[in-house]
């Protein structure tokens, strides 16, 4: 290894994270300025949003929001619209950031940034406090089961920097969050614009002395502890190279969705339930004795066994459901909207099945959090819970108990289009 | 407590692998897109270990300009038979053959035929419905927004308002006839962890990267190469540079920096306190929203 300050990286890990909030909340500067103060941010990128001032005194001169909005058409309309991945680095770790935006005719971007993070950040303006459009935030990053949640309470130099306006907003919060089965739950007073506990303290909150922004994000746990389910195998694709030196290979390739398995392990094949035992985790740079979760490798078996791309492979005695009737929660994203007995393609793991929904059991009022049940459709950006009867039995687990296992996707046979995101329940 | 823990360019390199297998599993007829440079290297490599032991189930292309550098096109011939992969190399020897440069006709016009319609002509030709790109998010603010699975119609133009979600690790990949999808296996990755996994791994890339001194004329704020066929505005004088290049395109539109990086670990060095991004040195990137138009009309 060269020398070098950073941390080697064999030590540095991979935080995903989901940063939700309305421009109003100043959530475009915040995320400016995580960019500029570690520097995920290039000067020529800096220099295409400095305004026009002239004077070059750092990050007062540049509009920090102007380096998040992507598109020319959110330029135009000073909004984001879609969902934006960015990247950042300290020493520590490396943030893959998706940025949603607030708004609740967005809700679909928030779920799809949040469904790949394992921590999320919310801004609050201290000056509103908890809000309606807070609380639909909070409930979607516990619906999503997001195990860490960072709330950044913004704007602290528009109210001269209160530290009891701050408490007040946290015990509210805090109340909130625990229905919403959010343990985790940091509160940090900052000011975006002028830096205070983003990356820097900061001289004007001394009566705080919790983590800054940064700090709680290179502190929160990465894994989501994915390895420590039930081992899940869903199969990619089976290799059969078929050549000279290979005439009789076969492998079943795969990405570990949770858990771990070992050569020698006793496996199952799922829906079918054949048994078999591992012979060998091969890899290209050699065959392991282990390999877990979310590690992308290739299984061979002692046994001739028919397995096909859309299967699971698991642990003999650990078993998922099957069932051929689920119930899930789904965030619609279609403009059609979803009614009974209408017809989709659902994806799960590796495995598209046909599905009719059969009820919907309600629709949660996203801003009231009530639940509707004589609702007939779910329109796009609502919630609600749905039942679905499927043409083939599906191998699963519930949403709670594996993220990984426990999702699928809603797709339009007729127009292809995603439309819907579901967490079986 | 767990030790099952894997570094930030494991998790990366095992994405991308999903990314790749969902893909093979999926579409009719892949093809991998490979540029030469050292994204295309690291793409390449990760394309060897998703399918290890097999062979690689899907063809390289390549959209020549005519305009690459001579040490790409000898490191192209050398690393693809190395590896064993099926190369296929597709230009538009129609406006090769008028002579489409960039100083005379623009360099909109000039990428516009040689890069993209090239590609669409072979994307047809070769009747894929998937390509593989080795384009990451961090590299231009228009790409932040892309899909891993970027839906092209039967034109093979980018609609960035009409894109799918894209939701947990699961992939839409169903398109009609006609339509088809790039995929983007290293999306999630930087500038850094390319250099990063290059080292690790100890992927070829073309010696160009490397510091050496090489003929040079300064025009603005770029170092112009001034090879034999460049062509060179009156009162530019060529002198020895010692430099390298971050990104490669194509000789009359890619500047290299002055740099003293002969190795890997210098690359990296200089990567890490580097203040301004790799594309700055590609000239068909600027002007205003460059990327997003010729991402709409077809280009990657």
């Amino acid at each position: 290894m060269p020398s070098s300050n950073q941390a080697s990286d064999q030590e540095i890990e991979l935080l995903r994270l989901v940063t939700v909030g309305s421009v109003d909340d100043g959530k475009s500067t915040l995320i400016g300025r995580l960019l500029y103060d570690t520097k995920g941010a290039f000067e020529d990128q800096l220099q295409a949003v400095r305004k026009d001032d002239g004077a070059d005194d750092g990050a007062d001169s540049i509009d920090l929001a102007q380096l998040t909005d992507g598109l020319a058409a959110e330029r135009e309309q000073g909004i984001t619209i879609d969902v934006a991945y960015r990247y950042f680095s300290t020493p520590k770790r490396k943030f893959i950031m998706a940025d949603c935006p607030g708004h609740e005719q967005y809700t679909r971007n928030m779920v799809t940034g949040a469904s790949t993070a394992n921590a999320a950040v919310i801004l609050i303006d201290a000056r509103k406090g908890v809000l309606q459009q807070t609380r639909r935030h909070t409930h979607i990053i516990g619906l999503l089961g997001l195990p860490h949640l960072i709330v950044a309470i913004n704007k602290m130099d528009l109210i001269d920097y209160d530290e009891a306006t701050f408490t007040r907003i946290k015990e509210e919060l805090s109340e909130f969050c625990a229905r919403q089965h959010i343990h985790d739950l940091i509160c940090i007073p900052i000011s975006a614009l002028a830096g205070d506990m983003v990356v820097d303290r900061g001289d004007n909150m001394p009566w705080y002395s919790g983590q800054t922004v940064l700090e709680a994000l290179e502190g929160v746990e990465v894994s989501g502890h994915i390895d420590e389910c039930d081992f899940r195998f869903p199969v990619q694709y089976v290799c059969r190279p078929q050549t000279k030196e290979l005439p009789d290979f076969r492998g079943f390739m795969g990405r570990i969705a949770s858990g771990t398995v070992k050569a020698g392990d006793e496996i199952m094949q799922l829906p079918a339930g054949k048994k078999s035992k591992v012979k060998e985790i091969v890899t290209f740079d050699g065959d392991l004795d282990e390999a877990f979760a979310p590690q992308s490798v290739t299984l061979t078996l002692e046994d001739e066994i028919d397995i096909s791309r859309g299967d699971i492979i698991v642990h003999a005695d650990k078993a998922p459901q099957i069932a051929k009737e689920i119930d899930a929660i789904v965030c619609w994203m279609g403009e059609e909207p979803l009614t009974p007995r209408k017809k989709y393609l659902i994806k799960h793991a590796t495995n598209t099945v046909k599905a009719m929904v059969s009820e919907i059991q309600y629709r949660t009022d996203i801003n009231a959090l009530t639940q509707d049940e004589n609702a007939e459709e779910l329109t796009v950006n609502e919630i609600g819970k749905i039942s679905l009867k499927l043409m083939s039995p599906l191998t699963f687990d519930h949403y709670a108990d594996n993220r990984a296992t426990g999702n699928f996707i809603i797709i339009d046979s007729f127009t292809n289009n995603t439309v819907g995101a579901a967490m079986i329940c | 407590m767990s030790q099952h823990k894997l570094t930030q360019l494991q998790e990366l390199e095992s994405e991308s692998i999903h990314i790749m297998r969902e893909v093979v599993a999926e579409f009719r007829n892949p093809v991998m897109l490979y540029s030469v440079g050292k994204d295309s290297s690291v793409m390449l490599h990760l394309a060897r270990k998703a399918f290890h032991p097999g062979p690689l189930p899907f063809s390289l292309l390549h959209v020549d300009t005519g305009y690459k550098f001579k040490e790409m096109y000898e490191f192209r011939d050398w690393y693809v038979k190395e590896v064993g992969a099926k190369l296929i190399v597709h230009r538009n020897e129609d406006a090769i053959a008028k002579g489409m440069n960039p100083q005379e006709f623009g360099v909109a016009r000039c990428c516009g035929a040689l890069k993209t319609g090239a590609l669409l002509e072979a994307l047809e030709i070769g009747g894929y419905d998937a390509a593989f790109g080795g384009a990451r998010r961090d590299e231009e603010r228009s790409r932040a927004k892309e899909r891993v699975f970027s839906m092209r119609d039967s034109f093979g133009q980018w609609d960035p308002k009409n894109q799918r979600p894209e939701l947990w690790s699961l992939y839409n990949g169903r398109i009609h006839d006609g339509e088809s999808v790039r995929v983007f296996p290293i999306s999630n990755w930087t500038e850094m962890d390319v250099w990063q996994y290059i080292r690790e791994e100890s992927i070829p890339i073309v010696p160009l990267y490397y510091a050496k001194e090489r003929l040079m004329v300064e025009r603005g704020n770029h170092l112009i190469p001034a090879e034999e066929g460049q062509f060179l505005l009156e009162g530019e004088e060529p002198k020895m540079v010692m430099s390298r290049y971050r990104t490669l395109g194509c000789m009359p539109c890619t500047g290299a920096v002055r740099s003293s990086a002969t190795t890997i670990e210098g690359i990296i060095e200089e990567a890490s306190i580097a203040t301004r991004s790799e594309r700055e040195t590609r000239i068909i990137d600027h002007g205003s929203n460059s990327m997003e138009d010729k991402k709409k009309e077809g280009y990657f």
